[in-house]
C-alpha cells in the first residue's frame, strides 16, 4: 500500500470511530466528525457542480475557447449564443445575496419552480397516478397461461389491501358497521406495510454497519503496516 | 423470572449496541455464509440482461454516495460484470455528485481488473456526473449527447464510437438504475423509462425498496432490494457463470452477519415485549 491510500485509510478509520463514539454518549470527537462531514459535503457538491455542469454545459457551449484549458475537446465547437439565457438567470438567482436587488432573483426562481412543477405534474400524473391505477386493476383469478394459486392470492391481497386502505382514509362517512370493519382491515394493511418498511430499514442499517466493520477490520490488519 | 424480565425492561441501550456489534463482527471474522436463492423479482433483471443481443445499449447509473456503498456497490458490480460478459455496450453515469468516486471504483475494480480488453469509448463509456436531478433525464430524453456533452475524461461524446446512433433515451435497450434515494429509480421510471418505453430495472437500498415495489412489474422490470437483492443477483450470476465465483460474492458474504444480526434483533424484540407485557409497566399503563 502506498502512502496516499494508507493515509486515507487512517483518516477514514478515525472518523468512523469518532462517529460511532456517539453510541456511548455525545462527545467533542463526534461533533468534530459531524461538522467536518457537513463542511466537506457542501464544498464537494459545489466544486463538482461547477466542473461537471457549469464548465461543460454552460461556458463550454457559450464560448468554447474559454474552457480549452480544461476541456480541449470542446474548444472547436461553435458557440451557442442561446446559452446567455441560462447564464442570465443564474446571475439573477445569485442576486438573492444582495438585499437591495434580491427581488430580481424571484424571476429565475419563478422559472425554475414553474418548469419543475410543469414537468413533474405531467410525469407524476402518468407514472404515479394513472399507471398505478392500471397496476391495481387486475384479474382476481390468475388463470393464464395456467391457474396460479400464488398469483391469485397475490392479486386478491393487492386489490383488497388497496380498497381497505382507501376506505380507512375516507372520512366523509362514519367508520361503523361493515364500513368500519373494512376500515379496520385497512389499518392492519397499513401496519403490515409499516412493519415491512421497518424490517427493510433494519436490514439497511445492519448492511451499513457490516460495511464499516469490514473497513475497520481491513484497517486493523493493514493500517498498522507503515507503507515502505 | 419476573425480576429478570424487569431488569430486561430497564436494560442500558448500550448493551444492545454491543450485542449487535458482536452479532456482526463474529460472523464476519468467522466467514459465516448462508445459501442464497434468487427470487423472481431479481431473476427478471438477470434474465433480461442475459437475453439482450450482443451490442445492445444499457444505461447503468450509480446514483448513490459512499454512505450506501456496502449495499449498492455489490449490485452495480455484478450487473456491470454481467453486461460486459454479454458484450453489451454500457453507458455509466450518475446524477449524484458523490457518485463520481463510485464510477471511478467501478473502472478500477471491474473494468480494469476483469475486462482489460474492453475499450473505453467503444465498449463502455463513463459519462460522469451531471447536476440537475430529473431535469437531466428530461433533457437526455430528447437529446442524450446534449445532456452529456463530454465523458469523464473530457472527450467530446460525439466523437466516441459508442455514441453512434445514440440520440435519445429511446435508443437504449435497458436502463439499470442503482440508487439510494433522490434522484433514483423512481425518477428514471417517470422521466426515462415510462415516456421512452425503455424497460427500467432497479437496485436500491433496503430503506427505499418498499416504496418501489408498487412499480413492479409493469413499470419496473425487477428490483434488487438492499443487500439481499444484491446477494440474489450475485447468486444468479455465479450460478450461470461460475468463473465470477471468487470476485462477485461480496453481498453473499455480507449476508452472514446480516442474518445473525437479524436473529439478535428479533430476540431483543421478543424479549422486550415479554418483559413489557409481563412486567409492571403494562399494568401501570392499563390502570
Amino acid at each position: 500500500m502506498t502512502l496516499g491510500p494508507w493515509l486515507e485509510m487512517w483518516i477514514g478509520a478515525l472518523l468512523t470511530l469518532m462517529i460511532l463514539s456517539f453510541l456511548f454518549r455525545d462527545n467533542p470527537f463526534y461533533r468534530f466528525a459531524e461538522h467536518l462531514f457537513v463542511g466537506v459535503s457542501a464544498a464537494y457538491w459545489m466544486v463538482e457542480a461547477f466542473w461537471t455542469t457549469l464548465i461543460p454545459n454552460l461556458f463550454g457551449k457559450l464560448y468554447p475557447p474559454l474552457v480549452a484549458f480544461a476541456l480541449p475537446a470542446l474548444a472547436k465547437n461553435p458557440p451557442q449564443v442561446s446559452r446567455i439565457i441560462p447564464l442570465l438567470f443564474g446571475i439573477l438567482l445569485l442576486l438573492r445575496l444582495v438585499p437591495r436587488l434580491a427581488h430580481w432573483s424571484r424571476m429565475a426562481m419563478a422559472l425554475a419552480i414553474g418548469f419543475a412543477a410543469g414537468t413533474n405534474l405531467v410525469r407524476y400524473l402518468e407514472s404515479d397516478f394513472t399507471s398505478q391505477i392500471g397496476q391495481s386493476i387486475r384479474p382476481l383469478v390468475v388463470s393464464e397461461p395456467a391457474f396460479s394459486l400464488g398469483g391469485t392470492v397475490s392479486a386478491l391481497v393487492v386489490v383488497l389491501g388497496t380498497l381497505s386502505g382507501l376506505v380507512y382514509f375516507f372520512f366523509s362517512k362514519e367508520h361503523k358497521g361493515v364500513f368500519g370493519k373494512v376500515s379496520r382491515a385497512g389499518i392492519y394493511v397499513l401496519m403490515i406495510s409499516f412493519g415491512a418498511a421497518f424490517g427493510y430499514t433494519v436490514m439497511a442499517r445492519i448492511s451499513l454497519l457490516t460495511g464499516r466493520m469490514e473497513f475497520l477490520r481491513r484497517w486493523i490488519t493493514q493500517g498498522f503496516i507503515f507503507p515502505g | 423470572m419476573s425480576a429478570f424480565l424487569d431488569r430486561v425492561g430497564r436494560m442500558d441501550r448500550r448493551l444492545i449496541y454491543v450485542a449487535i456489534a458482536l452479532a456482526v463482527i463474529i460472523p464476519l471474522v468467522a466467514g459465516l455464509t448462508f445459501p442464497v436463492i434468487t427470487t423472481p423479482i431479481v431473476q427478471n433483471i438477470f434474465d433480461k440482461l442475459d437475453s439482450l443481443p450482443e451490442g445492445s445499449r444499457v444505461i447503468l447509473t450509480a446514483d448513490f454516495g459512499p454512505s450506501t456503498v456496502p449495499e449498492n456497490m455489490p449490485m452495480i458490480q455484478a450487473v456491470l460484470r454481467h453486461a460486459l460478459h454479454k458484450k453489451l455496450k454500457v453507458y455509466l453515469l450518475t446524477l449524484w455528485a458523490t457518485g463520481i468516486p463510485q464510477l471511478d471504483a467501478l473502472e478500477q475494480n471491474v473494468l480494469a481488473k476483469d475486462f482489460p480488453d474492453r475499450v473505453a469509448g467503444q465498449d463502455w463509456v463513463n459519462l460522469g456526473y451531471k447536476a440537475g436531478n430529473q431535469g437531466v433525464i428530461n433533457s437526455a430524453f430528447s437529446d442524450f449527447p446534449g445532456a452529456f456533452p463530454v465523458d469523464s475524461k473530457g472527450h467530446d461524446v460525439r466523437t466516441l464510437p459508442i455514441m453512434e446512433g445514440v440520440k435519445r433515451i429511446a435508443d437504449f435497450n435497458l436502463i439499470v438504475c442503482i440508487a439510494s434515494g433522490f434522484p433514483g429509480v423512481k425518477e428514471w421510471i417517470q422521466f426515462g423509462g415510462d415516456p421512452a418505453h425503455v424497460p427500467v430495472a432497479g437496485g436500491v437500498t433496503a430503506v427505499e425498496a418498499p416504496l418501489l415495489y408498487p412499480y413492479y412489474p409493469r413499470q419496473l422490470l425487477g428490483l434488487m432490494g438492499g443487500l439481499q437483492g444484491a446477494a440474489e443477483y450475485e447468486a444468479a450470476l455465479v450460478k450461470q457463470y461460475p468463473e465470477y465465483a471468487s470476485r462477485s460474492e461480496e453481498a453473499i458474504q455480507r449476508m452472514g452477519p446480516q442474518t445473525v444480526a437479524h436473529l439478535v434483533i428479533i430476540a431483543f424484540i421478543v424479549l422486550g415485549n415479554v418483559a413489557f407485557f409481563t412486567g409492571g409497566e403494562w399494568r401501570r399503563r392499563r390502570t
